[in-house]
């Protein structure tokens, strides 16, 4: 089946850490539209939900760190994270092992994905989860793109991946909605967290909301971490869900620069017909 | 510098609870167990998170094992900044500061 949904959102652990020292109109906002993101989601009847994004060493290290994963497993667990800092209770999450594998094997066909059959999350996927499948009841298929250790593949190559995946979800039988989440701005974890660079991210979702391939991949990294920090290198989910509309044209739904969740809170989808 | 080995130990205690419950019975054997040197054992021991940080360990590891330590994120921040105080910049990685300190 064609791609039920694309989209892209946050995932700042702060968004759930650090919600009671948030500014209480702006978080709720925040919180409504991705809760109204999930209803979206299941609006369009999927059978798994892939989710794409930007780990942050819950399985992946410098000893053996790909470039692009997908997992491939029944279940899952999340979040790696102490419950108590994250405010989200670790559990089991469904997954789909026969699902990713015939995904896997297409997408092998232009990006050598690997695959992993144990995955944890962290609050990358965590918190989106919460949020768009709080009962944890539609089976997750989690994709990674390394945005921590350099070398990062090329932004050209995110594109690629993208690509591979919207072919891989219109080649088998089951609705396939797809959600990339990442920061565009950011400076997280250092003393910076909380610096955000409005102007830099508006121009970013401008380029995404309108699928300019061109544009998308225009950023060096150098750029990149001068004008978007360390967490400006997750801009490659993105890209990734950009590539993935195959050039339907997206919408902002949420965007609002919140400092103590350290981005630009972001929810955004992509016009793709359902 | 092995700045790799410090970061391995740290995900290996922010990902697995063996790691963890064998940290706190016999730490000094976990610690034989990665090629340190005696300035980053020192400062994983302590912990000093400030020279963690000036040492270039990544922020999303650093942040779990501040977390380990019941280190709250304001004092988190400060210690990070304390560290660049008395170290000096980030001497590898790419979570050096920008000057930034807006927030808390």
């Amino acid at each position: 089946m064609p791609l039920v949904y694309c989209g892209a959102c946050s995932h700042g652990p702060g968004i759930t850490a650090r919600a009671d020292r948030a500014d209480p109109a702006k978080r709720d906002a925040l919180y409504t539209a991705l809760r109204r993101m999930g209803d979206d989601i299941r609006a369009t009847r999927p059978d798994a939900l892939v989710v794409v994004a930007a780990e942050h060493f819950a399985n992946f290290f410098m000893n053996n760190m790909p470039a692009f994963a997908i997992g491939m497993a029944d279940f899952y667990e999340g979040p790696i994270e102490d419950e108590a800092f994250l405010k989200i209770r670790r559990t089991r999450v469904p997954g789909n092992k026969a699902l990713s594998r015939r995904l896997i094997e297409q997408v092998m066909q232009t990006v050598d994905v690997a695959y992993a059959e144990e995955w944890k999350f962290d609050h990358g996927i965590s918190v989106p989860l919460h949020f768009l499948t709080p009962g944890y009841d539609l089976p997750i298929i989690p994709a990674n793109i390394n945005c921590q250790g350099p070398p990062l593949a090329p932004l050209a190559r995110a594109w690629a991946f993208g690509e591979a995946l919207r072919a891989a979800a219109d080649a088998v039988p089951e609705r396939i909605a797809l959600v990339a989440t990442g920061g565009i701005s950011h400076w997280p974890a250092t003393p910076d967290s909380g610096k955000i660079n409005e102007a830099w991210d508006r121009e970013f979702l401008a380029r995404w909301a309108a699928n300019d391939r061109a544009a998308l991949l225009s950023y060096s990294d150098a750029e990149i971490y001068r004008d978007g920090g360390q967490g400006g290198f997750e801009i490659r989910t993105f890209i990734a869900a950009a590539a993935a509309a195959r050039g339907a044209k997206g919408t902002i739904e949420f965007c609002e620069p919140m400092p103590i969740f350290a981005v630009s809170c972001t929810v955004a989808r992509m016009a793709v017909a359902a | 510098m092995s700045l790799y080995y410090v970061q391995k130990l740290i995900y290996e205690l922010n990902r697995d609870p063996r790691t963890r419950a064998r940290y706190a019975a016999e730490r000094d054997a976990v610690l034989a167990e990665y090629e340190l040197t005696a300035e980053e054992r020192a400062a994983l021991v302590a912990p000093d998170i400030g020279l963690l940080y000036v040492l270039g360990v990544n922020g999303q590891l650093l942040m779990h094992f501040a977390a380990l330590h019941r280190i709250e994120w304001p004092d988190y921040l400060e210690r990070m900044r304390e560290g660049l105080r008395k170290h000096g910049p980030v001497r590898e990685g790419v979570y050096a500061a920008t000057g930034y300190e807006g927030v808390p």
